[in-house]
């Protein structure tokens, strides 16, 4: 027995124990035992997880557990870093969970007994090696979170509304990937991976670009991806923090990880790799969705709403990195698909490890304000020193600034489209050749719009004065929950400064998923192997630092005087300031909103209230303003209404007249006797 | 790291601190010609830095650590760059961070440390100021990466030594038209991202147009050195940046005490002469409205896009 499977199993242990520690518990007792549960839970995964990835094998066939299919479980590289990701997202949630829960009323016991088991099934479906495994498993993720999601349902009815929206949508994902592996399952006429591995690069290009596409729409509805992504900035809010830190940072992730593990491994068996359209199409989808979540998040003043948002951003980010991956591995080269993927995985650990962190602080806040909106708070810095220093931390990483995490993923990314340049001369060059400089324009495109979302985010809902009573009473939170915190602050500090700690496994995955050699080496700098490239992050701060230090001694020398004396603020001679002057998140981005007219089509209106004396007089101003989702507008709306007029013709069907249901029975039997007879 | 790499290491930085406020010194001073008026001198930056160094620190109420690491922060991160980027001499001290994304990124680094200390202010000028640095830099950030991008893909890499290296050895380059679309995409960048005009005019302090200046409104005495100091050291690196990446002659690339000299007067001229330009260039221009703005970024953004497409199809 390996590491890995006994982290694993000692985690299915953990987890069942304190789902049923929260049914048997009493209330005051409950948080903690699920919480530190829960966290060990994570631990255990974790561990499981870097075991996995480092060459820890598991293999394991339960075939009584579930009829028919039966359970089998085993560990891979790749499913090991979706599960150590995952693992130590759960880490972090179920510590801050304990105080979390305790002070925000999710503290039902339904709920408490079903958090460990969302983490349990996340944990599993990276492991899961058949086909019946894999979609129990994806399932009961689905399941648990969506009675996660309204946990809170007494707060109002826009938490039902998103766990409506969430539950059609993901199982209409559900029914995609169903239907996606099982044609493949039934063609290779058993539903373990291995079996189907085999089979799968002898699909005829039809069908295997059918199960692809099939597939990936399911997963890409998990992962947040355009067009699909409507229930995610509805459903991550609406939930408990420590559970949105969950969904953005973990349970997105499985998304990407269908398609790389369909698309890449079985389909591809690491050979192949599929057809070049398979990821264009990813490539394309992964740039678009990119470039509008970060467009969606500048704007929003919902500060939760805005995480989710730039979930979809970083999805599509991680999905251009797979789909470049794929477009390499298909023209035969290995080095810049390996390098590709490691760089899309390494996002995939990044992102988990901010937006962990930044969900985290955004809950403290809604915690101690009462408010989600950006317009409703700032000020925080005095009342709450720490969530101010955690949220600050994951916006630099998330901004792709150095000294910051996405940074080193983004350079990797950056790195790996700009070699696929010059190399586009063989198979598949004009494909490689207009998809890399848009990519590369996209990805850009993105960092800088994440600079202005993020600089709103914190500039506006942390600094400045306080624009409501709530932000300006706000007090720190508890121990607990800054612990939890702190685990993920300190998860994205080790990843900015040194981040070639981890990427020796995620090479090692994304080796395993494309067949490909290192193409990452070193110790202390990120050096690419086979071209050129080298990044040390831990230099650059390290020199960042230096320059500061220097900075403040020069001054200090410079300076002739050593006074210093406050002052009020200019306020151009009109009397003290109050929080109504200040720039809000929506007067902030307004350039940005006029700058992207044409891509948002924001609603805005503007009532003036005139005196009764003068119409020269403004008694008041009245400003509204909605960016409405334009997909949403253009796709969904459509549908949902089509639907609806069905429903309401079928309504007429339905009178509740007894007579009138025996008539149909009686018509359909006579009907179904003739159409038998004449069939015949 | 190499001998060079060191001499470059201390004499880059040293060479941008001093000579970046002369730098604007002389573009106020052709500026002030070209307009007929007898100019302050090319040290006058140099006097009012001296000024307000010895005046007392004034911390506005209200404000908090982020207002008063920001200056601190904006010099670190263009002292940074200064010492890595290829100005006198090809290699660099610290390889690994000599790279275009990682000198973007810096220099960007600095400008949100700006914003946000503008936003700290709680002031609507601040807010004003930060709203609209960061509109202009969520524009610019791209453009400069595309045309990086260009740059960087015949060299293989993005390490600014050697893009400036290959250029050196290959001067017919410099006129493909790869280089002449990324570079005309660069100069308006770089006038967007130094607050010069038509994007930004730095000599107004008009609350309805101003931007840079808007976010620093509220510093005074040394903080205020500071902060000037930086933002001519940013506007010489860029404008060293630019100088190199297309007309790399007369950098070092032995660490001969002569190389090193003509290195460092090469550099000087080449900045000197693009200052002197661009302040020209601005006696003739009006600032554009805000909301033009994103119209001229958004042109610069397709020549970089066209250099890109350029570099495949005509490689």
């Amino acid at each position: 027995m390996s590491v890995a499977a006994v982290a694993l199993g000692a985690a299915g242990v953990l987890a069942v124990l304190s789902s049923l520690a929260a049914i048997v518990l009493s209330a005051p007792l409950r948080p903690a035992a699920v919480g530190m549960g829960t966290a060990l839970t994570g631990l255990a995964g974790a561990v499981s997880g870097v075991d996995a990835v480092l060459g820890g094998s598991m293999s394991v066939a339960l075939p009584g557990v579930l009829p028919l299919a039966g359970v089998s479980l085993a560990l891979d590289p790749l499913g090991g870093l979706f599960i150590a990701v995952t693992g130590g997202v759960a880490l972090a949630a179920g510590i801050y969970g304990i105080s979390y829960s305790r002070s925000h009323g999710a503290n039902g016991r339904g709920v408490q007994a079903v958090f460990p088991l969302f983490v349990l099934a996340m944990l599993l479906v990276p492991a899961a090696s058949s086909v019946g495994t894999f979609l129990v498993c994806w399932e009961l993720m689905a399941l648990t979170s969506l009675l996660l999601v309204v946990a809170e349902h007494r707060r109002g009815p826009e938490v039902a509304r998103a766990g409506r929206w969430y539950v059609v949508m993901t199982h209409l994902g559900f029914v995609a990937v169903l239907i996606g592996l099982l044609v493949f399952a039934a063609r290779a006429g058993d539903d373990s991976f291995r079996a189907m591995r085999e089979v799968g690069r002898h699909l005829s290009p039809g069908l295997a670009g059918l199960v692809f596409v099939v597939t990936s729409v399911g997963f890409a509805s998990k992962a947040g991806i355009l067009p699909l992504h409507a229930w995610l900035p509805r459903a991550h809010p609406e939930a408990p923090s420590h559970v949105s830190a969950l969904m953005s940072a973990a349970m997105v992730n499985l998304g990407v990880y269908g398609i790389v593990r369909v698309g890449l491994d079985l389909l591809g068996s690491g050979a192949g790799a599929g057809a070049g359209w398979w990821w264009s199409l990813v490539l394309g989808l992964g740039a678009v969705s990119a470039v509008y979540g970060i467009l969606q998040a500048a704007m929003d003043t919902d500060l939760k709403r805005l995480l989710g948002q730039s979930t979809t951003e970083n999805m599509g980010l991680v999905l251009v990195g797979v789909g470049a991956a794929g477009l390499f591995a298909t023209s035969g080269n290995r080095v810049l698909a390996g390098l590709a993927l490691a760089a899309a995985l390494l996002h995939v650990v990044n992102h988990a490890a901010f937006k962990t962190l930044l969900f985290l602080a955004a809950g403290s806040v809604l915690r101690a304000t009462g408010t989600r909106d950006l317009d409703a708070l700032g000020g925080l810095r005095s009342g709450m020193p720490w969530t101010t220093g955690a949220f600050g931390l994951g916006a630099l990483a998330a901004s792709a600034l150095p000294p910051g995490t996405a940074f080193v993923s983004e350079w990797l990314l950056l790195q790996a489209l700009i070699h696929g340049l010059p190399t586009a001369g063989g198979s598949g060059g004009t494909t490689a050749a207009i998809a890399m400089p848009l990519a590369v324009a996209a990805v850009a495109l993105t960092a800088g719009l994440a600079v202005a979302t993020f600089v709103k985010a914190f500039g506006i809902g942390f600094l400045a004065k306080p624009r409501s009573a709530g932000a300006e009473h706000a007090r720190e939170s508890p121990p607990g929950m800054l612990a939890g915190m702190g685990v993920a602050g300190v998860a994205c500090v080790v990843l900015a400064v040194l981040p070639t700690v981890v990427l020796s496994g995620v090479e090692a995955a994304a080796g395993a998923a494309v067949g490909g050699a290192e193409a990452v080496s070193g110790a202390l700098t990120v050096r690419l192997v086979g071209v050129t490239g080298e990044l040390s992050p831990l230099m650059l701060t390290l020199a960042l630092l230096a320059a500061l230090v220097m900075v403040v001694g020069a001054v200090r020398v410079v300076a002739a005087r050593r006074t210093a004396r406050t002052a009020r603020l200019w306020d151009c001679g009109g009397g003290p300031m109050s929080a109504r002057m200040e720039y809000t998140a929506t007067s902030f981005a307004e350039p940005l909103q006029r700058v992207f007219d044409d891509v948002l089509r924001p609603e805005q209106d503007v009532d003036v209230t005139h005196h009764e004396e003068s119409r020269y007089l403004v008694r008041a101003v009245e400003y509204r303003r909605k960016v409405p989702d334009r997909i949403e507008r253009r796709l969904y709306e459509p549908v949902l209404a089509a639907v609806a007029t069905w429903g309401r013709a079928g309504r007429r069907l339905a009178t509740g007249s007894v007579h009138r249901y025996l008539g149909y029975g009686f018509y359909t039997v006579c009907s179904l006797l003739i159409l038998l007879a004449v069939t015949r | 790291m190499s001998g060079l790499g060191i001499v470059g290491a201390v004499v880059q930085p040293v060479v941008v601190v001093v000579g970046s406020p002369v730098l604007v010194g002389v573009m106020r001073q052709v500026r002030a010609r070209l307009e007929g008026r007898a100019g302050a001198g090319i040290l006058q930056p140099w006097r009012d830095l001296r000024k307000l160094f010895g005046k007392e620190r004034i911390t506005p109420r209200g404000t908090s650590e982020v207002f008063r690491v920001a200056p601190l922060v904006v010099m670190a991160t263009t002292l940074v760059v200064a010492v890595v980027a290829p100005f006198v001499t090809t290699d660099s001290a610290i390889d690994p961070v000599s790279d275009l994304f990682a000198v973007v990124a810096l220099l960007a680094l600095g400008a949100v440390a700006l914003a946000l200390a503008g936003l700290d202010t709680s002031t609507a000028f601040g807010g004003m100021g930060a709203s609209r640095e960061m509109t202009i830099l969520a524009l610019v950030e791209p453009t400069l990466l595309v045309s990086i991008f260009a740059l960087s893909v015949r060299v293989g890499s993005t390490n600014l030594g050697a893009i400036v290296s290959s250029t050196l050895h290959d001067p017919a380059r410099v006129i493909s038209p790869v280089s002449l679309l990324a570079a005309v995409a660069l100069v308006v960048v770089i006038v967007a991202e130094t607050g010069r005009l038509p994007v930004d005019n730095p000599s107004t302090h008009l609350e309805l147009t101003m931007v840079h200046e808007a976010m620093v409104l509220e510093y005074a005495g040394p903080d205020l050195a500071l902060v000037e100091l930086a933002s001519a050291m940013r506007l010489s690196v860029f404008l060293g940046l630019l100088a190199n990446l297309f007309l790399p002659w007369g950098v070092a690339t032995s660490a001969a005490p002569l190389a090193v000299l003509v290195g460092v007067l090469a550099l000087v001229v080449k900045v000197a002469l693009l200052g002197a330009l661009l302040a020209a260039g601005e006696v003739f221009l009006a600032k554009l409205r805000l909301f033009r703005v994103p119209e001229l970024l958004a042109g610069s953004f397709v020549l970089a896009l066209l250099a890109v497409a350029a570099s495949f199809f005509l490689a």
